[in-house]
């Protein structure tokens, strides 16, 4: 047995290295730092000034807890909306019908697209000069591209909405279509024959079957738009501000004390979305208990 | 009665698909149209400027097999950004799965204390934001000499990568049968016979989907090399940012389809091995 423990340890150990070193040992330092750790400027005392000044100080508070807002409002708005059209989408499309695969090729088709280039892609369709605002004045429903209106860069964060959504809807689709491929149609067969209708075969036989993956992955959608970077720098507007694109302005400021600020933001980001996850995996394991 | 209802179906997964499609149609006009002006739909007169412009393709009169060496050997800005992406996404694939394979086939075979422990904290990169580790990190790497350069980037590249590696491959482990080894080794192939005549064809369709994957998400990083490399390592995504940033449509167009087009030969690719239950999957909702 000693042998294979030995084994087990040493095959363990390379990757447990990497990820205790970079990520662990980055958040870590990063959390030394936020607490105004910074031996580099010769700052070797500890307090929690930093995280008090981006709650709570006049000049950065609103900045703070508008950007918090603009943070949850954009997550949680992208991802129900991209679950939604997704559950939809991948329901309508079991059925066969013409070009059913090239519609499925399409539906996936924005799964390995970058976020950056999902967010230049939202530029060139959404913006006011972009081609829907042209298929509009083309067919005479506005004059000038100020009459579309402003859906990119605008303080709503719609176009970051938009781009995740884009995104996002792709994963929820495949993530559907294979449960849904794994379910058959036994279910919603059995369900008709007994008199069920549409609503009541979506309300109570395919919705709860697909909702526990439906939840996990909008865990993993939430979680990544809470906390990603390339999409609101692109799309969003200085003020309001979603929280990573303020952290990591804070981090690249010349003046070396906003970057303890900077990395009490990253650190404030990753305890609420550590929050949601925790709270997920106990709803997940006392419905289990529970069942 | 049911058949109007049907019909509006089909006409609604239609719609979607234009809708999804549609930013993919605005970059192939952006990226190949000159003086592309509000309102038009339809670009006025199609042009290969933006790919001159990014010195891709040589100017008119110089488009012989010559001059196509002679402006790539010139080393060109784009050029370079993809040979970097190139190189580091190759380089952090074959290192993080050579890494990952001892691993998952203890995770994926075998039962031990704290194993569930061990899963949480190998996936724990996926469910926080990169920019939790990576500013703090950032402080380290310029003390220990690895910030803007090209082994720093590759470095850290790893982080984001290893949980899908290893997830993907302790899932074909653990359906993997180890006794075809033990008989291949009791007829008298030695370990590394067995590893390349047993083992591997086993698990090589696996390996491939953990491949493409690790390679999709190197090759769509931003914000990690951007901060390591420190500007001095130039990669597309950083390129394509910097590029829509400044605002030039038709340069940032061109530069995103050369950018996308692996990507979408992935797709087309692993479409069959892509499925909910795959580890790896989860890892698209992250590119």
């Amino acid at each position: 047995m000693g042998g294979e423990r030995l084994k087990i340890i040493l095959s363990l150990t390379p990757p447990l290295l990497i990820i205790f070193t970079l990520f662990f040992g980055g958040i870590f330092y990063g959390f030394l730092q936020s607490l105004g750790y910074q031996p580099a400027i010769g700052k070797y005392e500890i307090n929690f000034s930093a995280y008090y000044n981006v709650m709570f100080s006049e000049r950065y508070a609103k900045l703070f807890w508008t950007g918090l807002g603009l943070n949850l409002w954009v997550s949680f708005a992208s991802t129900f909306l991209a679950a939604v059209f997704a559950l939809f989408g991948a329901l309508a499309i079991r059925k066969t019908f013409f070009a059913k695969t090239i519609c499925n090729f399409i539906y996936s088709l924005n799964l390995p697209m970058p976020h950056l280039v999902v967010a230049v892609g939202i530029i060139f369709v959404f913006s006011q000069s972009g081609l829907l605002a042209r298929l509009a004045s083309q067919i005479g429903l506005i004059g000038s591209p100020g009459d579309f209106p402003v859906l990119v860069k605008d303080k709503y964060g719609l176009g970051i909405i938009l781009a995740y959504i884009w995104k996002e809807a792709a994963f929820f689709f495949i993530i559907l279509m294979s449960v849904l491929q794994s379910l058959g149609e036994n279910f919603e067969e059995l369900a008709q024959s007994l008199g069920a209708n549409r609503w009541q075969r979506f309300r109570y036989v395919i919705l709860p079957l697909v909702m526990p993956n439906l939840f996990s992955a909008s865990i993993i959608v939430f979680a990544f738009s809470f906390g990603a970077y390339e999409v609101p720098a692109l799309l969003g507007v200085i003020y309001p501000q979603m929280l990573p694109v303020m952290a990591f302005e804070f981090f690249l400021n010349p003046d070396l004390n906003a970057r303890s600020e900077g990395m009490a933001l990253s650190i404030i980001i990753a305890i609420i979305v550590m929050i949601l996850v925790v709270f997920y995996f106990w709803l997940t394991q006392a419905k289990i208990r529970k069942d | 009665m049911n058949n109007n209802l049907k019909k509006i179906n089909i006409y609604a997964i239609y719609l979607g698909a234009i809708i999804l499609i549609l930013p993919l149609i605005a970059f192939f006009i952006n990226a190949f149209s000159f003086r592309w002006f509000y309102p038009q739909v339809i670009p006025k007169e199609l042009s290969l400027q933006a790919w001159v412009r990014l010195k891709l393709i040589p100017k008119p009169g110089q488009r012989t097999f010559e001059g196509f060496i002679e402006l790539w050997a010139s080393n060109p800005a784009v050029i370079k950004a993809l040979l970097n992406s190139l190189s580091i996404g190759f380089l952090v694939t074959i290192v993080s799965i050579i890494i990952a394979l001892p691993a998952a086939r203890v995770l994926g075979l075998l039962n031990f204390r704290f194993k569930k422990l061990i899963i949480f904290i190998m996936v724990s990169p996926t469910i926080l934001p990169p920019i939790a580790f990576v500013l703090g990190l950032n402080i380290n790497f310029i003390s220990w000499g690895f910030s803007g350069n090209y082994f720093g980037v590759c470095l850290v590249h790893l982080v984001p990568i290893m949980p899908y590696v290893v997830l993907t491959m302790t899932g074909i482990f653990a359906n993997y049968n180890p006794d075809f080894e033990h008989q291949a080794r009791t007829l008298g192939a030695n370990k590394t016979r067995t590893f390349l005549l047993i083992t591997l064809p086993a698990i090589a369709p696996g390996i491939v989907v953990a491949a493409l994957f690790a390679f999709l998400v190197s090759w769509s990083q931003y914000l990690l090399t951007f901060l390591i490399g420190a500007g001095k390592v130039m990669t597309l995504p950083l390129l394509v940012f910097s590029t829509a940033s400044s605002g030039n449509p038709a340069l940032t167009a061109a530069i995103s389809i050369i950018f996308i087009f692996p990507a979408i030969l992935i797709l087309f690719f692993t479409s069959k091995f892509v499925s909910g239950e795959s580890g790896a999957t989860s890892g698209f909702g992250k590119i």
